[in-house]
């Protein structure tokens, strides 16, 4: 474990020394729980349809797919006519779209960021290296398929997919979305232990709670 | 910011001291000092890296680069595939320029082979790299201005890039990964009335970047944080192993394509691009410049390519083809710098050992973390895409 | 090429020149003069840029062979230089303070190859993998179909064939 993670004092400007646990003290100890759809149906239509029509994406390249995303932004294809647009942050977003292959560097952040998101949330995984390990089906050092640490509600196969194929697939996404069959978030919180366990036995040094809300 | 603002003068009284080793003392717990992480998940990142800063104010003390996120084992699985099943993977090293990594490993390929690739397929090779390298060039012009919130400049030159995509699209089928330099030559010839789509695609991005320079260049903001921000001491350009347009920019002349000619590069006319200042601005403009040097590189390689003769040598059986025993190196100047393949045989029908030197390798990790000391944080993202790092040629 | 190496072999106890290519070379020295081979290259016959300094592992021999390329850019030559390491307890002279950029090699080396570099700077924190529990990947005795299927789940369904037999038996034709 990291230095900076382990329980240690710190005196603070006002020389009042007191004792920080990182892991601890700076995350939610509460695991995710589902979310219930709304009593009335007509009024979980209404929220679906919003959903859908909003869509944020969280602006992380994970893999190499990330480079076909920046042309999306430009007019020549424009996915903001569909409500789709990019935020810097994990909770100014409600998509991420995983472009590519994980390693398992970047799968334990990738986790953060996820759980860092709010609800409602989904997941995309772009290219054929997140469905079943694609040109790295061998490699020591990337995950295999996303759908065992993630909770994926769409693939977008290809390597790699053009751009007109990220946006029949948010047109996908919208259609699941409004028919109320996004239902990933709940997912991995119905399923919260087993995900946890298959993201920890694929990241060895484990330096971090295990839910990082 | 610091260097043109006189009235600002940091407080370097409250800076850490060296320990004997060399490593600073810094005592996060003492509240002087911030560590700030910049990266993965980070618009001002270049990739899938980060960069863990050690702040004191607003001024960086340590730098320290982290990469490894976009690492897949590349020379490992090399290592395990016969030499023609190596071919679609080495262009996956590097995206926004993958042509070089399938140029070096056919070219290193061919050598150790005694394969001579034919004079078309080389002029086509050529041809490919240049239309490559103003891919990444936009790129890089867009991220620039991107970093100090010019937002519109990354419009304009992802639509020039991609006009460029289109012409790659005809010649090779694909927008990204072209898969078309294959050890022995090159997969195709030039589709029908394609100087024609070029000439037109050439003018676009010419026209694109005189409207860069007159909103970017000229740009009093981006002048004010640029000019004199993130020098490079022309001395560290060879110990620290910096090439490409970061050397060119402090005036040392490095260019493989003038200094070592690769494929048909010593038939064509031109000129390295060269800066005095060394600074970021210098950097993005010797960049600028370049792009108009390879759209004339284009022109020159259509109007002087030959347009019949064999695409692909004779090459043996992919299935058996064993290479003795040997090892070789080949560059070429990629947009970023020095590209390399370092390959071993070993007479069997694998190889031995393939070494990816990535121009960014150098750039990325010790360079940046020189330079990245006393550093305004505002300026720690436009000194990183300055640089022209790519992560992924730095992990593979 | 060959001056360069009749002059280094009067001054230090190198080996043969492998001439690749005419401004391409590569000779072997012993561990133990590399230092003062690279800096004589480096201060008295321009071979001022590193390109790349990395490892090949000759398993059936036992030893790792270090290759440091230099290059020579007023001249257009290129120089590499191998240094052959026993490969039990490999541990090889720094050179972060001849050229700074070596120490990140080095680091690589280090967590790749788990070849030792005493004194280099920050050699031991993780460069490039994290949390790795296996031997150096890099190392040929390190089997990454293995490691992937004992570490990874796989989707079912994929198939691997053998590209040779499966060309034959698309072909039909009895193979060549």
């Amino acid at each position: 474990m990291k230095d900076e993670l382990k329980i240690r004092v710190v005196k603070g400007p006002d020389g009042v020394e007191f004792e920080v646990e990182p892991l601890k003290d700076y995350y939610c100890e509460a695991a995710p729980t589902v979310m219930p759809a709304a009593y009335i149906k007509v009024v979980e239509d209404l929220f679906n349809w919003a959903r859908s029509e909003s869509i944020w994406i969280l602006g992380f390249g994970t893999g190499c797919g990330a480079i076909e995303m920046r042309p999306l932004m430009t007019p020549r294809f424009d996915a903001y006519r569909f409500g789709v647009q990019w935020r810097p942050t994990p909770r100014q977003a409600n998509l991420f779209v995983i472009s590519g292959y994980l390693s398992t560097k970047t799968l334990k952040r990738a986790i953060r960021s996820y759980e860092q998101m709010q609800n409602p949330k989904y997941v995309i995984g772009l290219g054929s290296c997140t469905i079943n390990g694609g040109m790295y089906w061998d490699s020591y050092n990337t995950i295999k398929r996303l759908d065992d640490y993630l909770p994926v509600d769409l693939y977008i196969a290809g390597c790699m997919p053009r751009p007109e194929a990220l946006l029949a697939g948010f047109q996908d996404m919208k259609k699941l979305i409004r028919a109320g069959k996004a239902e990933g978030a709940n997912l991995y919180a119905e399923n919260f232990e087993w995900y946890k366990a298959n993201q920890k036995r694929v990241i060895h040094d484990w330096d971090m709670p295990d839910y990082n809300w | 910011m610091t260097q043109n603002a006189p009235f600002f003068t940091p407080d370097r009284s409250q800076y850490p001291a060296k320990k004997a080793d060399g490593t600073l003392d810094i005592d996060i717990a003492s509240g002087k000092y911030l560590k700030l992480w910049q990266g993965p998940n980070h618009p001002g990142i270049t990739g899938n890296m980060s960069v863990e800063l050690t702040v004191c104010g607003d001024e960086v003390v340590e730098g320290k680069t982290h990469v490894g996120y976009l690492h897949r084992g590349f020379e490992k699985l090399m290592e395990r595939r016969t030499f023609i099943q190596c071919f679609p993977i080495v262009c996956r090293i590097c995206v926004p320029e993958p042509d070089f990594n399938e140029y070096c490993y056919a070219a290193a390929v061919e050598e150790l082979a005694g394969i001579k690739s034919p004079e078309r397929a080389d002029w086509i090779r050529a041809l490919i790299l240049e239309m490559g390298r103003i891919n990444s060039y936009m790129m890089y012009l867009g991220g620039q201005a991107g970093a100090l919130g010019l937002g519109v400049i990354g419009q304009w030159t992802t639509y020039a890039r991609d006009l460029m995509l289109d012409r790659f699209e005809e010649l090779t089928g694909a927008r990204i990964y072209h898969m078309f330099i294959m050890p022995g030559g090159v997969r195709d010839g030039l589709p029908e009335g394609f100087d024609k789509r070029m000439e037109e695609t050439l003018r676009e991005v010419e026209s694109t970047l005189k409207d860069v320079y007159d909103v970017m260049f000229c740009n009093a903001v981006f002048k004010k944080r640029t000019v004199g921000v993130g020098y490079i001491d022309p001395a560290l350009v060879d110990s620290y192993g910096i090439t490409g347009p970061n050397a060119r920019a402090a005036g040392v002349a490095k260019d493989v394509r003038k200094d070592q000619p690769y494929l048909i590069y010593s038939q064509l006319d031109f000129e390295p691009v060269l800066g005095q200042d060394s600074d970021i601005f210098t950097r993005a403009d010797v960049r600028r410049r370049d792009v108009l040097v390879s759209v004339d590189l284009v022109r020159q390689i259509l109007a002087k390519m030959p347009r019949t003769g064999p695409l692909m040598a004779t090459v043996p059986n992919v299935l058996h083809w064993k290479i003795p025993r040997g090892e070789t190196y080949i560059r070429g100047e990629c947009s970023r710098g020095e590209y390399g393949y370092y390959l071993v045989t070993d007479g069997s029908g694998y190889p031995r050992r393939v070494n990816v030197r990535g121009p960014s390798y150098t750039h990325a990790v010790s360079l940046l973390e020189r330079m990245i000391v006393n550093l305004n944080i505002s300026d720690v993202a436009s000194l990183m895409v300055s640089l022209h790092t790519y992560p992924p040629e730095i992990e593979r | 090429m060959r001056e360069l190496h009749t002059k280094l072999k009067s001054l230090f106890p190198v080996g043969d020149l492998t001439e690749q290519r005419s401004n391409l070379g590569f000779v072997t020295v012993p561990q133990e003069h590399l230092r003062a081979v690279l800096v004589h290259l480096r201060d008295r016959e321009g071979f001022t840029h590193l390109v790349l300094l990395t490892a090949v592992d000759w398993l059936e021999a036992g030893q790792f062979q270090l290759t440091y390329l230099l290059s020579n850019r007023t001249a257009g030559k290129d120089l590499g230089v191998r240094v052959m390491l026993a490969r039990d307890g490999a541990t090889m002279q720094s050179i972060h303070d001849v050229w700074p950029t070596a120490a990140t090699y080095q680091r690589e080396l280090r967590e790749m190859f788990g070849i030792d570099f005493p004194g280099s700077p920050r050699l031991h924190e993780e460069f490039i993998l994290e949390g790795w529990n296996d031997i150096p990947p890099y190392r040929r005795d390190f089997d990454t179909l293995k490691y992937a299927q004992e570490n990874y789940s796989e989707r079912p369904g994929r198939v691997t064939h053998d590209p040779a037999a499966h060309m034959k038996q698309k072909l039909n034709s009895g193979g060549n």
